[in-house]
């Protein structure tokens, strides 16, 4: 189905299963620890020996002698996989750094070995025992140090409009201020996790992947094999934030080791290992400057973002969101990319926005201070409905200011003190901020099959995957709401790479784009439908498990009786989102006490308006949104990966050290979603809310410590220590 | 994890006598540091020696109006007896600060004097440690040290103490009661339990190899306000960046001072030990200032975590603001 002109009126308009706030069909399965995830799948195949990874001691460097002997000797053990054993291998398109290293060591804790045994105990005991001689070099480890030999990235060129550099020279009101966020990890609850199996040539993985095609294609490039003989099996996936987008040394190892072993093998990476081993979303150093007539209207707007990534990497582009939030006819961005031997920086939800809207939404602030007006009111008045660099662009749906302002109303804006610090509570300083929120909505084609069977059961399967978010549900409402039958009619098949191709899990656009090719699959099984049951000349309604019209109405199963129906179709985007600027929206509002005495800040109230469309299941949205909430939570006030500049790695590599918040870090909060509906986006007039929910949160959480204390702190995380020297005097 | 043997012992002399003679032996009570050590092959014992069976699991009164708390007992049983949340209200404040109410539902009470540092190069067997592999250097020192030692640190080793109950024990004036490999006991004052690390920071606690811990003794109770206020990055569920425990007797209004006719203060957080200076104490008088400037005199942090020093003294006032209030 091609996606050209925007969608009129059309089933899921009906809005009997779609938009209601149905529970997880996978729940049950979810909370009786019954829906398998990938290292569980200890039935699909016999045999199964396990593989422990070894990571590189050293960030940069050589390996110039491996030691093999003892764990070869050790208890239980099979074979070990090196990059020597392994011979020659590919690189996936989607991976920066080699999954398997040696003998050259590109980053601290970069699979140098796998040890296949018959026990876990054993290859994890194993792997301990190889020796392995480095040949260190020195490496750049240190954003700050290497900004100055930053250089633009490649396909990431400057973008801007007008004159930036004179209108801000001239601009009466100015903001020039650099923020600081750190490198962040997704933290997800299950590691990667893998099993391979090869029949001949033939590979199996079960393996937790967020975007199965990509997999299959990296895994064959890999690999050197075709992609025919690849199948990847997610069905369910235990969390994943970008951090499961791309194939992991866990699916590679566990393939080699197979390969080697002549029997299945299942890898998970250890806790301990995943930080360096795998993705984090990197660093940034932010410069914003903001010009402004007296009475607020901005007339130069410049955002700067230096990153750093392994050679051939790619910049953290914290600058997207600037180019399209907020009018100003003289406008600049730029983003420059050092390279640092760090592990490989990439994707954690919400990239680009998540870090820039940090720091964006702060300088807003800042700015509305200056100018002192209230900082929605400052918002309200530089709002755009076009693109600001292509004004002949509109939104297509963009309602920030109906988010701030119900978000205001509901939350008590106006009890908000303007003057800092000057709200007490017992021990507690009080504070309240606000954040725009957005994120961009991303349209891709996906595809689905949709079979009908002679009980009337719909089975829907498509290679989307569900990593946590709701997608099963969503999926089956759209089939229900177009196929007129009840939600436990419908089966949901998602995960295998033996089906449709879809638009995978990342970038918040899964649930728009998957549902609306489960759609189109949906329509086309109809019209085969209302062909054989003889509806040859209207088109008949789909409802109540009846296909109906004029009086006439046949049960939908009829139409299988002599054998199972099926259709195959997906949705594919034509030019709108060309002609359109496609984003969503949001209001974020913050109340936190900040101890006066400690500096210790705890959260009291959070409130989100997020404008994204059609809301498909308010229940499962709201989820993604608090859970993003807490995410944004977690940025702006204790995430963290520490570097250690000298050695070149992430420290704090296990979830001891890298805190995430807890439940009591959480306090009550609050989700409302406008009532829109977006027939730009896709015939589903839906868009993407699990990214929206995180971008502008940290920002409101750091402009509430502001006007609780006073202190304007531009370096996340606000830890205490940046605090403590500006709190007053303890009586 | 390498392969280990295991048994339980038959009483605590056996226990002793056990982990003294057979090579490479190590208690195991709750398991909830052993066994993570253990995975990382921080430790590796040949052999545990299970304590969870010999009876060490009741608190009792003592003879002279203070507690004997069995060294197995559990830290949510201690945290909740009634007796310690009426008279040792600081040990029960201190203890449901740790952890989480999974960990602490099995972990022990000698456990938790004895569990390892949070140092993060401590946990990373790459990295060189001298805690972990005497002579190795030290790569914490120089490298991220936000929430290690303040004080009590040496060139060698820079690393905290974690526990919240040995704090509040340390104000306390806990003893530690112990049976030794010749079947012979001895009691250990809290304070001298925990070694400074010098040039040996492996080398953690007085105790002698086999030397089991049978019970923790307090005092009869000395009243007083007991505050037990953990200062850390997220609310719960995470180590303190500084905790103080105190026992604050306020004056009443008519002492002429700052409201507290006397108190005891100890300092987790920023040591390699519960942190406790009895001569600063007479300053609290005048206040935490004064008082911190005493406790932490010769502190020698590093940039990253000088801020505890500042912390320290804040929310030490905090506390004895709590305490006259
Ligand atoms: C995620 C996490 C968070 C934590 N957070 C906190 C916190 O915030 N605050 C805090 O204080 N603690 C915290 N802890 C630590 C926890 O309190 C300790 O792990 C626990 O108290 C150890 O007790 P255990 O009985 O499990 O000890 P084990 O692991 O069984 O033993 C620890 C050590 O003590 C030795 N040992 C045990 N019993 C005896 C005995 N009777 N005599 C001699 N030696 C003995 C063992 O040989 C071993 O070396 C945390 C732990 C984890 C895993
Ligand atoms: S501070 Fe102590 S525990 Fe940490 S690395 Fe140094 S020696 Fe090891």
């Amino acid at each position: 189905m091609k996606f050209d002109t925007p969608a009129g009126t059309n089933p899921i308009d009906q809005l009997t299963v779609v938009g209601k706030p149905t529970d997880r069909i996978d729940g049950p399965l979810k909370t009786t620890g019954t829906a398998p995830y990938a290292y569980e799948r200890h039935d699909v195949v016999a045999g199964q020996a396990y593989g422990h990874v070894l990571g590189a001691a050293i960030a940069k460097g050589r390996i110039t002698r491996m030691d093999m002997a003892d764990a070869q000797a050790a208890p239980g053990v099979i074979t070990i996989v090196t990059a020597e054993t392994a011979g020659p291998l590919g690189k996936g398109k989607w991976n920066t750094a080699k999954l398997l290293g040696g003998p050259d060591i590109q980053h601290y804790h970069q699979a140098v070995a796998l040890v296949v045994a018959e026990t876990f105990e054993q290859a994890r005991d194993a792997a301990s025992l190889i020796k392995v001689d480095y040949q260190a070099e020195p490496g750049a480890y240190d954003l700050a140090a290497a900004r100055e030999g930053a250089t633009e990235a490649k396909g990431e060129p400057d973008t801007g409009a007008g004159d930036f550099h004179s209108a801000f020279a001239a601009a009466p009101v100015q903001l020039d201020a650099t923020y600081t966020t750190p490198d962040q990890s997704h933290a997800m609850m299950e590691p990667h996790a893998s099993i391979a199996a090869w029949n001949g040539d033939k590979l199996t993985l079960w393996t937790a992947n967020q975007m199965i095609r990509w997999g299959v294609k990296d895994v064959a490039q890999t690999l050197n094999i075709p992609e025919e003989n690849i199948r990847l099996i997610s069905p369910y996936i235990g969390g994943g934030f970008g951090g499961k987008l791309f194939v992991r040394s866990d699916a590679l190892l566990a393939a080699l080791g197979a390969k080697a072993a002549g029997r299945p093998v299942k890898v998970a990476l250890h806790r301990p290992l995943i930080v360096n081993n795998t993705t984090h979303r990197p660093a940034t150093i932010q410069r914003i400057r903001i010009g402004a007539t007296k009475d607020g209207k901005i007339t130069a707007i410049g955002h700067e973002s230096w990153s750093g990534d392994l050679p051939d990497g790619k910049p953290e582009t914290a600058v997207q969101q600037t180019r399209l939030l907020y009018a100003g006819a003289n406008r600049l961005t730029a983003m420059r990319l050092a390279v640092l031997d760090l592990p490989e920086g990439n994707a954690m939800r919400a990239p680009g926005e998540a870090p820039g809207l940090m720091a964006l939404e702060i300088a807003m602030d800042e700015m509305a201070e200056k100018l002192g007006m209230d900082p929605i009111q400052f918002r309200i008045l530089n709002d755009t409905q076009v693109d600001p660099e292509k004004p002949g662009r509109p939104f297509s749906q963009r309602q920030l200011i109906a988010c701030l302002q119900q978000g205001a109303e509901r939350f008590g804006w106006a009890r908000r003190k303007p003057t800092p610090a000057s709200v007490r509570e017992g021990r507690w300083l009080v504070g309240m901020g606000v954040a725009a929120g957005f994120r961009n909505n991303l349209v891709t084609k996906s595809a689905a099959r949709v079979r009908l069977d002679g009980q009337g059961v719909v089975t829907v399967e498509t290679d989307m995957t569900d990593i946590g978010t709701g997608t099963y549900t969503i999926i089956a409402q759209t089939a229900a709401e177009t196929m007129g039958v009840p939600l436990d009619k419908v089966v949901v098949r998602l995960g295998d790479s033996r089906f449709p191709v879809s638009c995978g899990s990342g970038g918040q656009w899964g649930a728009n784009n998957a549902t609306a090719g489960v759609y189109a699959a949906c329509m086309t099984l109809r019209q085969a439908v209302a062909q054989k049951l003889g509806f040859n000349a209207t088109e008949p309604r789909f409802a109540d498990g009846q296909v109906s019209s004029g009086g006439h109405a046949v049960p939908l199963a009829l139409a299988a009786k002599d054998g199972e129906m099926a259709a195959e179709d997906g949705i594919e985007y034509a030019d709108l989102h060309k002609r359109y600027q496609q984003s969503t929206f949001a209001g974020h509002f913050v109340e936190v006490g900040v101890d006066a005495a400690t500096g210790e800040v705890r959260l009291r109230r959070m409130l989100a308006v997020c404008a994204a469309g059609r809301i498909l299941n308010p229940k499962s949205a709201r989820s993604q949104v608090i859970g993003a909430m807490t995410m944004g939570a977690g940025a702006a006030l204790m995430e963290e990966l520490a570097v250690d500049k000298r050695r070149g790695f992430f420290v704090n590599h296990d979830l001891a050290g890298y805190e995430v918040p807890a439940h009591a870090d959480i306090p009550h909060q609050e989700v409302i979603f406008l009532d829109e509906v977006d027939p730009i986006s896709s015939p589903m007039k839906a868009k993407g809310v699990g990214e929206l929910g995180i971008c502008g949160v940290g920002a409101a959480v750091a402009n509430a410590i502001y006007n609780a204390t006073g202190v304007r702190v531009r370096d996340y995380p606000i830890t205490l220590d940046k605090l403590l020297d500006h709190l007053p005097e303890i009586a | 994890m390498r392969p280990f043997t295991y048994e339980r012992a038959a009483s605590p002399a056996d226990a002793a006598a056990k982990a003294a003679s057979i090579p490479g032996a190590h208690f195991i009570a709750g398991g909830t540091n052993l066994l993570d050590l253990m995975k990382l092959q921080i430790e590796t014992p040949a052999h545990l020696i299970d304590v969870n069976g010999l009876g060490l699991d009741t608190i009792e009164e003592t003879p002279d109006g203070g507690l004997r708390i069995g060294a197995l007992v559990r830290n949510t049983d201690l945290a909740a007896d009634a007796r310690v949340r009426r008279h040792y209200g600081v040990l029960s404040r201190a203890l449901v600060a740790g952890a989480s109410g999974q960990l602490r539902n099995v972990a022990t009470t000698a456990g938790n004097l004895l569990q390892r540092t949070r140092c993060p190069y401590f946990y990373d067997p790459n990295q060189p440690c001298n805690k972990r592999q005497p002579g190795s250097g030290c790569s914490a020192i120089g490298g991220v040290t936000r929430s290690l030692g303040v004080i009590g640190t040496s060139n060698a080793c820079i690393a905290t103490h974690p526990s919240d109950m040995a704090v509040a024990m340390r104000v306390l004036d806990a003893t530690v009661e112990t049976v030794r490999p010749d079947g012979g006991s001895r009691a250990i004052p809290i304070a001298d339990l925990h070694r400074l690390p010098g040039d040996a920071p492996h080398v953690e606690t007085v105790l002698e190899r086999g030397e089991l811990i049978t019970a923790v003794t307090l005092p009869r109770p000395v009243g007083g306000a007991q505050l037990y206020h953990k200062v850390r990055d997220r609310a719960s569920y995470a180590f303190a960046l500084v905790s103080v425990a105190a026992i604050v007797q306020p004056d009443g209004g008519d002492g002429g001072g700052n409201g507290i006719a006397w108190g005891r203060v100890a300092l987790g957080g920023v040591a390699p030990k519960p942190w406790r200076v009895e001569a600063a104490e007479a300053h609290l008088k005048q206040g935490a200032k004064q008082t911190t400037a005493l406790l932490l005199a010769g502190a020698r942090p590093t940039p990253d975590n000088a801020f505890k020093i500042k912390l320290a003294e804040r929310t030490l006032a905090a506390v004895l603001r709590e305490a006259r209030a």
